[in-house]
């Protein structure tokens, strides 16, 4: 003998957008607050140690910002042209920067004037940084050359003039304090290493590298140029192990999460995509109003910070975790009242009395299980089902369709209970997944309500609506249908050779689609 | 084994079971119907059990006596005409009443049986109760200690009383209400009290009394079921009424009253009969599904019997299940039931389509019309449709077998896989590739087939990787807008046949290229199939025309045609043989022939007077051994059809005795040994045995068994009336039991002083043992001049073991 089955609530895949880990870590941001700099945001950087600060270099001025501060902390503005890469020391108290007019900045964090002046390039230095021995600045400039310089001393160490075009982009090893990489305009990616008076290997991109980026371990280097990122095993040769290609624009700034489990890149399409390091599948992406320029995330994920080319700085916070503990402060019976009378073992001897579970219906199931059909349909009309979930509202009408009592379900009505009826139905007549059903149901209440129509005019406006959402849709379909002859037409232009196998296969795709 | 000259049709379910009421044994522990107690090959149509003794009726005039025990018939009276109906009553032991037909109508008559020994007896006393009754059994009913008879029909009443001849009729006035009308259609009468139940087409139940009187004869009317009563049943007391109906609810009516009543609602499928055991305390409802279902009397579902659910109509047709051998067809409404053929019951029901059922006349409702299983049963895939002109329903469905919890589990729904009928669908069988390779094709009305493949969803991340895999449309073939009726898969899945009205397409099923087109015109392909083995390379089909076409897939040419009108044609999956069945004049011929040689090798003509909807072969556990060249297709597998009154039917070349035996008689005996200190000792002695067997050296076993197991045997085995006094038998018996201690005692005696020196290599017995022993058999040509001493050695070993053995089970006597 069966029990009664519940009205069965077809479940309708969700399009778009899967629900994964990813997008719930990502999307855990609060709303960013933008701050306006003076020009395009060449450069941002992180302090890498608390309170994690970040210097934004914008046109002639390099800004410290707090963490939460909207505004500059300390500003840097002993630059006669534009400032370049402001890059800060791995213990947070030294900041070197690139300048215009070709000399080498180098801060105290504390202090205002600069330490250090390094002159030697000719040329715009648009990429400087430290390398991780700490005394020694790398630097690369337009004039094709890099140099490496000794801090205590403020002279240049050695140059290498390898690159063919302007060096836009470096980055220093972090396991070996001798080994950097610069990538230039001549599409290479060079590797120095700087006990040797040459370049250790050179990768050739194939597009102008706007930036580069080791990996913490050291063994993979990323490079961005134009529309592709690309991933290189530096311990294999410089061998490519992935080309990414999700920008449609070029791909000016890289970034590792602390955890280097994704990597991030700002385009000047608008995107950040952010890709997982052990599959290279984009698993998010955020998108901006303007083209991105640089890109940084604090330690521990907590911070975005993107820098625009119209001079707008981006900053994201991270949600605070939230505590569910506290929120549940209501007391709750203590456990050992869940656990009584549950840890005994009846003994063999023991006549074992069983209690019947309580299956819950819903209460229009415990409605359509005694035969009401009317009072069904009314408990799925409660604005509660009927807005958040009109599916299960449109599985009992159909269900009720099916015992052939939907009819005498709809009959019977007033005024008000018709109107929200009629609401319903040509609200959501239009979603594919209702369409089916909710016709049906729109045909019937006109059916049985003809002979009402002109006593109210609540009602005659609600079939007006009704019957201006479905001439829209007509009208929505035949456009849709155009579209699909002219494609079709586009296809069959395709695909001469191969007619038949071929034409059946995209006929198929578009009308899966529509 | 001589090989029978002619294949049996044997029947082995299914049919209708409604033919007649359950009853209930005196004791209340076993209820009787048509095919379950008594499995016999004739149409029975009543039964009565009075005491200890079941009477049936059948068809063709006569009532048996049967000893329901054994399922044997004991005596047979012959009537001579029709029996549609027997009642029996416990107050009259040596009349029955029957129903026979008296030109259009019927009439009772009550038949004296005559207490004449001898088997077959005829009964010629009859004489004529009531004109103008029910053929229905009923329609009749006997009321308190048989002093009346009350009959229905139509829109009359007749309530005869014996005991003063008189005859009472009260008739209905015809009113139509909506949907139904007031006929009759059942009656019961009050077991204490004069009055009488009558169920009717409206679903009204009226209860009379006074019906001494023509005039002033009164009624109440009880109304619950919103369509015909099928049957009553009072209880035991008569306190209460139990009614069912279409709805497949049973209502029980407290004091005849109309306000106080309980429900079991949702018993399957609508009730047929209902009756009540001769205690009271059970009642059975029996459905139309051929189901019995046995009540308490407190309304709770006790049990349920049951074999081949009947259902109107089996679309999904005769499927194999690969995992449980069962066969798998429609079984309650959106059910499919796993059927075991062997045991003939229901493994269980997997309810495809998850919907209340709603029973009620004329309401459409979603059923199954397609199943297929994958290879190992992996995958099943199912369709179900509900035929509504407006918004017709389609889904396709497809379920994972689950091994954790044994059953299958929903992975896909696919709404309107077709934007019509779904004709066909196929799995690509392959058992030897990797899942990746399962490809799903179903054909539908709408002229198009569609291949479905399985599509994995992956997360990308590792830590939170849950796989699953769900179905997709993966390519759509069609051909020049006709109708795709059937597919089907080469046996090694390279190669897709979908034929289309007249003309059967074959495309490659891994570019999905269209290869070749047969046809044979004039007439659509009703059913096509690939050529196993050997013979994979034809392809068969068969035209509504009457033909059977082979074609050669190689030459891409028709090797062979003959004319028959064939319906079904069903490969045996594990070898070449098909099976064709053909319907010409009013009988089903069953054809078995390889695709290789237009030649069948085996005809049956006249197969059954039924049309033959169904055919599957199920594969045999162990190959049977089959004598003739003849039937050398049913080696591997059996056949089994379906008749379209959904008789199950197979071919046996078993006679009648062998296949009954293994099943009912054994198991009575087995049943009947009574729990005694005999047997009880016997028991011990016999564990004890295979305890020795285990423990003792297998030549003392040998020794020991066939000493003593002549004399135990001739005790257990010889019929008792020719044994001798048990005084003598007993020496003999105990002697028996006592394991060969005389023999053993000249030999032991002699070992005597030895054992005692070497009781301490004795302990480190076995290891030795062995080492000794494949010595020997490494080189026994060396060994050959020590080969006495050492047999000594071992034997004396065993001898030791012998007398090592407990005896102590001895002392129990």
């Amino acid at each position: 003998m069966a029990t009664y089955k519940a009205v069965a609530v077809p479940a309708v895949p969700r399009l778009g957008e899967r629900i994964t880990q990813d997008t719930v870590y990502w999307r855990g941001y609060k709303t960013p607050v933008q701050i306006k700099e003076f020009g395009a945001i060449n450069k941002i950087d992180f302090s890498p140690v608390p309170p994690y600060n970040y210097a934004v270099t914008a046109s002639s001025r390099i800004h410290i910002y707090g963490r939460y501060s909207q505004e500059p902390m300390k500003t840097f503005s002993r630059f006669k042209d534009a400032a370049y890469c402001a890059t800060y020391r791995d213990d947070g108290n030294l900041l070197v920067a690139g300048s215009e007019e070709g000399s080498i900045h180098l801060f105290d964090v504390s202090g205002r004037a600069p330490l250090r002046q390094f002159d030697g390039h000719t040329k715009p230095v648009h990429v400087v940084g430290f390398l991780s021995d700490k005394y020694r600045i790398f630097s690369g400039g337009d004039d094709y050359a890099s140099y490496l310089w000794d801090i205590p001393s403020g002279t240049d160490i050695v140059s290498y003039s390898e690159h063919t075009d302007y060096v836009r982009c470096g980055c220093a090893s972090k396991v070996n304090a001798d080994v950097f990489i610069t990538g230039s305009y001549d599409h290479t990616v060079k590797l120095f290493d700087a006990r040797t008076k040459r370049s250790v290997m050179t990768i050739e991109h194939g597009q102008p590298v706007e930036s580069v980026l080791l990996f913490p371990s050291g063994g993979l280097l990323v490079s961005a140029g134009g529309r592709y990122v690309k991933v290189w095993d530096v311990l294999k040769g410089g061998q490519l192990l992935v080309s990414l290609k999700n920008h449609h624009k070029t791909v000016t700034c890289l970034c590792l999460t602390s955890s280097g489990q994704r990597l991030l890149s700002g385009s000047l399409d608008r995107h950040v995509k952010i890709y997982s390091t052990t599959s290279y599948k984009v698993v998010h992406s955020f998108n901006y109003a303007t083209s991105i320029l640089s890109l940084a995330l604090s330690p521990e994920d907590e911070t975005i910070v993107v820098g625009m080319t119209n001079g707008v700085l981006n900053v994201k916070h991270r949600k605070p975790e939230e505590r569910k503990e506290k929120s549940q402060k209501k007391r709750q019976p203590a456990y050992r009242t869940y656990v009584k009378g549950r840890s005994y073992m009846p003994k063999q001897e023991d006549f074992c009395v069983s209690k019947p579970v309580k299956r819950v219906l819903r209460k229009y199931d415990k409605l359509l299980k005694s035969f009401q059909s009317s009072k069904a349909l009314d408990a799925v009309l409660e604005p509660p089902i009927r807005l958040y979930t009109p599916e299960v509202t449109v599985a009992v009408m159909q269900e009720l369709h099916r015992r052939g009592t939907l009819r005498s379900a709809l009959a019977g009505r007033d005024e008000k209970q018709i109107n929200l009826l009629l609401t319903f139905v040509a609200r959501r007549v239009i979603e594919p997944r209702f369409t089916s059903v909710l016709v049906t149901v729109a045909d019937m209440i006109t059916d049985i309500y003809q002979p009402v129509v002109g006593q109210s005019a609540i009602v005659d406006r609600q079939f007006l609506k009704l019957q201006e959402a479905i001439g829209k849709e007509i009208d929505y379909q035949e456009e849709l249908l155009e579209v699909l002859g002219m494609m079709d037409t586009l296809f069959a232009t395709f695909t001469q050779k191969r007619a038949t196998c071929l034409e059946e296969n995209k006929s198929n795709g578009l009308n899966r689609g529509y | 084994m001589v090989a029978p000259a002619t294949l049996r049709v044997v029947r082995c379910g299914g049919s209708t079971l409604h033919g007649a009421r359950a009853v209930f044994s005196a004791d209340s522990k076993q209820v009787g119907n048509n095919n379950y107690l008594i499995t016999c090959q004739s149409r029975l149509h009543q039964h009565i059990i009075n005491d200890a003794n079941l009477y049936s009726s059948s068809l063709d005039g006569s009532i048996k006596l049967w000893d329901f025990m054994d399922g044997i018939p004991i005596k047979t009276f012959t009537v001579g005409s029709k029996l549609l109906a027997l009642y029996a009553l416990a107050s009259s032991e040596d009349s029955v009443f029957v129903v026979i037909p008296k030109s259009d109508t019927f009439q009772l008559v009550s038949v004296k049986l005559t207490k004449a020994a001898g088997q077959d007896l005829e009964a010629k006393e009859l004489s004529v109760v009531l004109h103008g009754v029910g053929a229905s059994p009923k329609s009749i009913a006997f009321g308190r200690e048989g002093e009346y008879v009350a009959s229905v029909k139509d829109l009359n009443l007749q309530v005869y009383f014996f005991k003063q001849k008189q005859l009472n009729r009260f008739s209905l006035s015809a009113v139509k209400t909506k949907g139904g009308n007031n006929h009759f259609t059942c009656v019961a009468c009050h077991p204490t009290e004069d009055c009488i139940a009558t169920g009717h087409a409206d679903g009204k139940i009226r209860l009379w009394r006074n019906f001494y009187h023509k005039k002033e004869y009164t009624f109440s009317t009880l109304h619950w079921h919103h369509d015909t009563v099928m049957d009553l049943a009072f209880s035991i007391e008569g306190t209460s009424l139990l009614s069912g109906g279409v709805e497949s609810v049973l209502v029980l009516w407290h004091n005849g009253s109309d306000c106080r009543k309980d429900f079991l609602p949702r018993l399957g499928s609508p009730i047929e009969y209902i009756s009540m055991s001769s205690d009271g305390a059970l009642c059975c409802t029996l459905h139309t599904d051929n189901r019995i279902t046995i009540i308490n009397s407190n309304l709770r579902f006790s049990k349920c019997i049951q074999g081949l659910i009947k259902t109107m109509d089996v679309k999904t047709g005769l499927v194999v299940d690969p995992r449980t051998k069962a066969l798998v067809l429609n079984g309650e409404p959106g059910h499919l039931q796993f059927y075991c053929l062997q045991s003939d019951q229901q493994l269980f029901s997997l309810d495809i389509v998850q919907r209340q059922y709603i029973h009620q006349a004329g309401l459409k409702q979603t059923d199954l019309v397609k199943v297929a299983f994958s290879a190992q049963g992996k995958w099943l895939a199912t369709v179900e449709e509900r035929d509504e002109v407006t918004d017709p329903e389609l889904q396709l469905k497809l379920w994972f077998y689950d091994e954790e919890t044994q059953s299958f589990k929903l992975n896909t729904r696919i709404n309107m896989p077709h934007e019509d009928h779904v004709t066909d669908m196929c799995f690509r069988d392959m058992d030897e590739l990797e899942d990746d390779s399962l490809i799903l094709v179903t054909a539908g009305r709408d002229c198009v087939f569609k291949v479905w493949v399985m599509v994995e969803d992956t997360d990308p991340e590792g830590k939170y990787a849950q796989q699953s895999v769900s179905w997709n449309c993966d390519f759509v073939g069609s051909y020049h807008n006709y109708q795709a009726t059937n597919c089907c898969f080469s046996e090694d899945g390279s190669v897709l046949a979908v034929s289309f009205e007249e003309t059967v397409t074959v495309w490659d099923s891994v570019t999905w290229d269209l290869k070749c087109t047969f046809c044979h015109p004039p007439g659509k392909i009703r059913n096509i199939c690939f050529g196993r083995l050997t013979c994979s390379k034809y392809l068969i089909g068969a035209t509504d025309h009457g033909f059977l076409c082979c074609w050669n897939l190689l030459s891409c040419a028709l090797e062979w045609s003959a004319h028959l009108n064939i319906l079904v044609l069903q490969p045996d999956p594990l070898s070449e043989y098909i099976a064709a069945v053909s319907w010409l004049s009013k009988e089903s011929s069953l054809f078995v022939f390889k695709p290789n040689e237009p030649r069948p090798i085996y005809i049956q003509r006249n197969l059954c007077k039924e049309k033959i909807q169904l055919a599957a072969f199920i594969p045999r556990d162990e190959p049977e051994t089959v004598g003739s060249e003849k039937y050398l297709w049913l080696r591997r597998s059996q056949l089994f059809f379906l008749t379209d009154t959904q008789e199950l039917m197979t071919l046996s070349t078993k006679s009648l005795e062998e296949r009954l035996t293994p099943s009912s008689k054994q198991l009575a005996v087995e049943e009947s040994l009574p729990v005694t200190p005999f047997s009880l000792l016997l028991g011990k002695h016999r564990c004890q045995q295979s305890q020795q067997d285990i423990d003792l050296g297998k030549r003392v076993v040998q020794n020991k068994h066939e000493q003593d197991s002549p004399a135990v045997k001739e005790l257990l085995h010889t019929p008792a009336h020719v044994l001798p006094s048990a005084s003598f038998l007993c020496p003999i018996f105990i002697n028996s039991l006592l394991i060969s201690k005389e023999n053993k005692s000249a030999e032991v005696a002699a070992d005597e002083v030895e054992m005692e020196s070497e009781k301490a290599e004795d302990e480190s017995d076995e290891e030795r043992d062995i080492t000794e022993m494949e010595q020997e058999d490494t080189s026994p040509m060396e060994l050959l001049g020590e080969m006495t001493c050492k047999l000594s050695k071992s034997q004396e070993k065993e001898l030791r073991k012998i007398r090592k053995t407990d005896y102590s089970w001895i002392s129990a006597f």
